[in-house]
């Protein structure tokens, strides 16, 4: 029980003081886990990173159950699973009821549109970090293209890229193997 | 029946959107074409710049606000949870088989196609965004009418400045309040 309330509260530590993805609460992970806590080394925690990004669902959770399986097992995984989510969906409902009031004010639809603006040259960029790391042969490219396609052109379910992706990783291991 | 359908909409989500944050807006962009009446006056960039500028990660945020949205508070409960659901279940058995199996080929082989296509899919979100915000109405009455000038410079500035060294570090809510701010100025004018 004891463990499984301070991985709740370190999680809920980490979960109200990351911003944005992912990559922003590694250095609070081994600020926490690993010199705070103790929990497992910098080495296991890379790795434990470095699997999230690749398993389905949010990097933060998927830290969060890894750290949190390893440390305590099931009830350890939920116990880390709930502190990383209680802080996020406390200021988005606080966030959601206050902002929806003044929604249609003419201010804020111009705020709102500048905001927007900013998005689309945040997400530019970070859509350019992302093909520098992980497009990197021909094949690459080619999944690249076909994922944008298929989504952006074909209007398909996002679901049928990583169906199509996981089909030629197999392919390619049949070959390699 | 709104929440059964979150429920299926977000435990998809969370079982398929493989690579982080921003991997679960394709999703929500689909859902917001099935179901327009979930999200009202919503758009992609605005569930964005909300989860970006509140504590949390990008995913559980954006399945919060668009659960709230959809459903009110209960219908924000049922979205994250049902989108973590996934991961609790995968991450656990994965740990548990990892500590036998480390380094296998299969995962490697795995892995190095789903990334590159995943920035495929991520890409094609970015651009729903980048469109809504660059050109106003449709593009029926050509391409060079549609393009809202003003909107390009303030991109194009943005995107230079995240581009120097030392400012990119910044984080992205100085630039959504940046553009804020801009956005305020030129709707003056």
């Amino acid at each position: 029980m004891k463990t499984f309330w301070a991985l709740y509260v370190s999680f809920l530590k980490i979960g109200a003081l990351m911003f944005g993805s992912g990559y922003t609460m590694l250095p609070l992970l081994t600020r926490e886990i690993v010199e705070h806590r103790a929990w497992i080394t910098q080495e296991e925690l890379l790795d434990a990173f470095a699997l999230s990004q690749c398993v389905p669902g949010v990097i933060a959770v998927n830290t969060a159950a890894f750290i949190g399986q390893k440390r305590g097992g099931w009830g350890g995984a939920a116990a880390a699973i709930l502190g990383v989510m209680t802080a996020p969906i406390i200021a988005i409902l606080l966030v959601a009821t206050v902002l929806m009031q003044f929604w249609n004010n003419p201010i804020m639809i111009s705020a709102f549109n500048g905001v927007r603006i900013a998005v689309a040259a945040v997400i530019t960029s970070a859509v350019i970090s992302l093909i520098r790391s992980n497009v990197k042969d021909w094949l690459g490219i080619a999944l690249c293209f076909a994922g944008f396609v298929m989504i952006a052109v074909a209007h398909l379910s996002p679901i049928f890229v990583v169906l199509m992706a996981v089909a030629v990783g197999l392919v390619m291991w049949g070959i390699r193997k | 029946m709104t929440y059964l359908l979150l429920f299926l909409e977000f435990f998809q989500t969370g079982l398929f959107a493989v690579g982080g944050g921003y991997a679960t807006l394709p999703f929500i962009q689909k859902m917001m074409e099935r179901y327009p009446d979930w999200f009202g006056t919503l758009r992609l960039a605005d569930i964005t710049a909300i989860s970006e500028a509140t504590p949390g990660p990008v995913g559980v945020n954006a399945a919060t606000f668009a659960g709230y949205s959809a459903g009110g508070v209960l219908g924000a409960l049922v979205a994250s949870f049902a989108l973590v659901l996934p991961s609790f279940v995968i991450v656990s058995l994965v740990a548990r088989i990892l500590e036998k199996s480390r380094q296998s080929l299969l995962i490697t082989e795995l892995f190095s196609a789903l990334r590159p296509a995943v920035t495929g899919l991520i890409a094609a979100a970015a651009w729903t965004v980048i469109y809504a915000s660059l050109f106003t109405g449709s593009l029926a009455g050509g391409f060079w009418q549609a393009i809202d000038w003003k909107n390009v410079v303030l991109y194009a500035v943005l995107l230079g400045l995240l581009f120097v060294p030392k400012v990119k570090k910044l984080h992205p809510v100085f630039f959504f309040l940046a553009g804020g701010i801009a956005g305020i100025v030129m709707g003056l004018f």
